[in-house]
């Protein structure tokens, strides 16, 4: 039973991770805690399944969002982040706060509040594996997330724009004076988030169905970003395994003494304890501050 | 101009020598309270009631909420979970011990709320920035948990709302329009006024130096962890009474959804809309977020557009408009409307000026 509710976490957890990959990645690349990352996955989610429901192919849906998330990154460079260059992180914060307003609002005054079921053509049927039950379609989301770590570690690696995002997170002056386009990062990495909202979107949309509070799940990664280090991509995909994990327990066990959840707010309370222990996360980097 | 140097400038008023109209200035504060206090009791109960009571609670909770992210530089979201405090600490302190007066509840509520706020301000001496997001969205979370969950917090009412069980002060009724509007007022006076003593103090001074740089004042000998713990006791205490005045003097029934994370969101943006290290840019924030909806609903049954726009469409347009104006604000007027006000004011006096040389 206990070793069931540990996987069943697990397995939730990994959709914490998705939706934590995206913030990861701008956090990494900018310095900037993204706040609409949340809103981005609703918009990518929505535009998916109104697209889908016009009768048009999903993998040409897929294309299109793709590419309506391009178009995306690049308003936002010129419209938000230019402008906004060099100041604050906290200033900037605020900013994809009221941008998260914006996305949030567009989508749903384009697309209609209404909720939409979306079929991703994976049945949610249930295994049993050594007398413990699972979902097929979490152990399906399990496998997009191993691979969309795979995909992302590649490309910050090995990969030439993988390196030079890498010099900027490092140190953005450095990178500008070596040669590296500030604004072309910009428009890749949010690009790129784009790409990692519409996967969770998918798969957070999949389950729940797509609707506003899918935006939602950005709130939820807070923690999975705490634990696991804003900065670390395995960071992320480890994190929201354990608050997963960790949620599903404490659920478990809360309901012998009270009615009702406490996973709304046990993964802040377990990050909490996490910053007074390890303030960077499990894998993040510690600053140095110099006056 | 550095940061450093644009913050002291925008906080001049701080090292202003004692003026000598000082005396003049004071009796004019006196007519503008007095005149606060008296003029909108000629207003109709809408304008009261819907308009500027919320002003004012919400703009006190923005002064709440300034104290800690514009002087002293930790974010919060949690604001509104302060408020709920505030509110279900004082339903509970009203109606479990009827002998206390109004005014000593709100201090107590207020004293309960800063507790709340010490405690989950501790996590800010090991971290900084968007990792104290997580701390403050914690309390949001777990309070309206908390509320929602236990009935006792709301007496075992069914619906889980509370109500003020008694609004009265010296034998006066305080639960007309005029009654609420009075109560507001006058302890929104009494803490702005606290307020710009704090931030004039030594303290917030010592609020801001760490805001510029927490490192070097930590060189310079300003007891960090101290003043940071202060700063979120202060500011919670804040949100706390201005939970008390949305919840009893503007909505009179309220339940822990009432402060739920919009709220805090909300608050945050009347700081940033007002302008971050001001205490009056506040209320501009605050009636800035109070006006937008109705500007906007007059605006769309003046153009005939009610046939098409629906209430669903309207939130969505008012989330677009406000989530577009905050962006704007941050890139063309950091400091908001406080500074937008008194460039206009000293403009203004300029040409005052300019005319009377003239002529």
């Amino acid at each position: 039973m206990l070793i069931e509710v540990l996987i069943n976490g697990l397995l939730a957890g990994v959709m914490y991770s998705s939706v934590a990959l995206g913030f990861v990645l701008i956090y990494k690349a900018s310095g900037v805690f993204n706040f609409a990352q949340g809103a981005m996955v609703l918009f990518a989610a929505l535009t998916y399944v109104t697209l889908v429901e016009k009768g048009i192919w999903s993998g040409f849906a897929i294309v299109i969002v793709l590419i309506v998330m391009v178009i995306c990154a690049c308003l936002i460079e010129r419209l938000m982040l230019r402008p906004l260059a060099n100041r604050d992180p906290l200033v900037l914060f605020m900013a994809t706060l009221g941008l998260s307003f914006v996305i949030e609002g567009v989508a749903q005054l384009a697309m209609g509040t209404d909720v939409h079921i979306l079929e991703l053509g994976i049945e949610d049927g249930i295994i049993e594996v050594d007398g413990m039950f699972l979902s097929t379609f979490d152990l399906f989301a399990t496998a997009m997330a191993g691979v969309l770590l795979v995909v992302l570690s590649f490309m910050f690696n090995t990969t030439r724009i993988g390196i030079s995002l890498r010099a900027v997170a490092d140190d953005v002056v450095a990178a500008q004076s070596i040669g590296i386009q500030l604004p072309r990062i910009w428009r890749i990495v949010w690009s790129v988030a784009g790409f990692v909202a519409l996967a969770a979107g998918l798969l957070w949309g999949a389950r729940q169905g797509v609707q506003f509070a899918l935006t939602l799940s950005a709130l939820k990664a807070l923690p999975v970003l705490i634990i696991g280090g804003f900065s670390s991509i395995p960071g992320a995909i480890i994190a929201g395994l354990l608050v997963g994990a960790a949620e599903n327990l404490a659920d478990f066990y809360a309901s012998r003494f009270i009615n009702g959840t406490v996973s709304t707010w046990f993964a802040y309370v377990l990050a909490l304890v996490f910053l007074f222990f390890r303030p960077t996360g499990l894998f993040g980097e510690r600053d140095i501050v110099r006056v | 101009m550095s940061k450093v140097e644009a913050s002291y400038a925008s906080r001049s008023t701080l090292v202003k020598p004692r003026a000598q109209g000082d005396l003049a200035k004071q009796a004019g504060l006196a007519v503008v309270i007095a005149g606060l206090c008296a003029f909108p009791l000629t207003l109709s109960d809408y304008w009261i009631n819907s308009i500027i009571i919320p002003t004012i609670a919400m703009g006190l909770a923005g002064v709440g909420l300034n104290l800690l992210m514009g002087y002293t530089g930790c974010v919060s979201l949690g604001s509104a979970a302060f408020m709920s405090i505030g509110a279900f600490a004082s339903f509970n302190l009203l109606l479990r011990l009827p002998e206390l007066p109004l005014p000593l509840v709100i201090v107590l509520s207020g004293l309960i709320a800063a507790a709340a706020g010490v405690v989950f301000g501790l996590p800010s001496l090991r971290i900084r920035g968007f990792y104290l997001a997580a701390s403050t969205l914690a309390a949001q979370f777990f309070f309206i948990w908390l509320f929602t969950t236990f009935p006792w917090f709301s007496n075992n009412n069914l619906s889980l709302t509370i109500t003020a069980p008694r609004l009265e002060f010296l034998g006066w009724d305080l639960k007309s329009a005029q009654g609420r509007y009075l109560f507001a007022l006058i302890t929104t006076i009494l803490m702005v006024w606290l307020a710009r003593w704090i931030v004039k103090s030594r303290i917030g001074r010592e609020w801001i130096a760490l805001s510029d740089m927490e490192t070097s004042a930590t060189v310079i000998g300003i007891r960090v962890a101290h003043r940071k713990l202060l700063a979120y006791g202060i500011s919670s205490f804040y949100c706390g009474v201005a939970g008390i005045l949305w919840a009893f003097a503007y909505l009179q029934t309220a339940n822990a959804d009432t402060f739920d994370l919009d709220k805090s969101f909300e608050v945050l943006f009347i700081v940033i809309v007002g302008g971050t290290a001001t205490i009056y840019g506040n209320f501009l924030g605050a009636a800035f977020i109070i006006l937008t909806p109705v500007f906007l609903k007059l605006g769309v049954s003046w153009l005939g557009l009610t046939d098409y726009a629906d209430i669903g469409t309207l939130t969505n347009l008012e989330r677009v408009i406000f989530g577009a104006l905050i962006i704007y604000i941050l890139i063309k007027e950091p400091d908001g409307l406080a500074r937008l006000v008194q460039r206009g004011l000293r403009s203004l006096g300029r040409a005052a000026r300019g005319v009377r040389g003239g002529s």
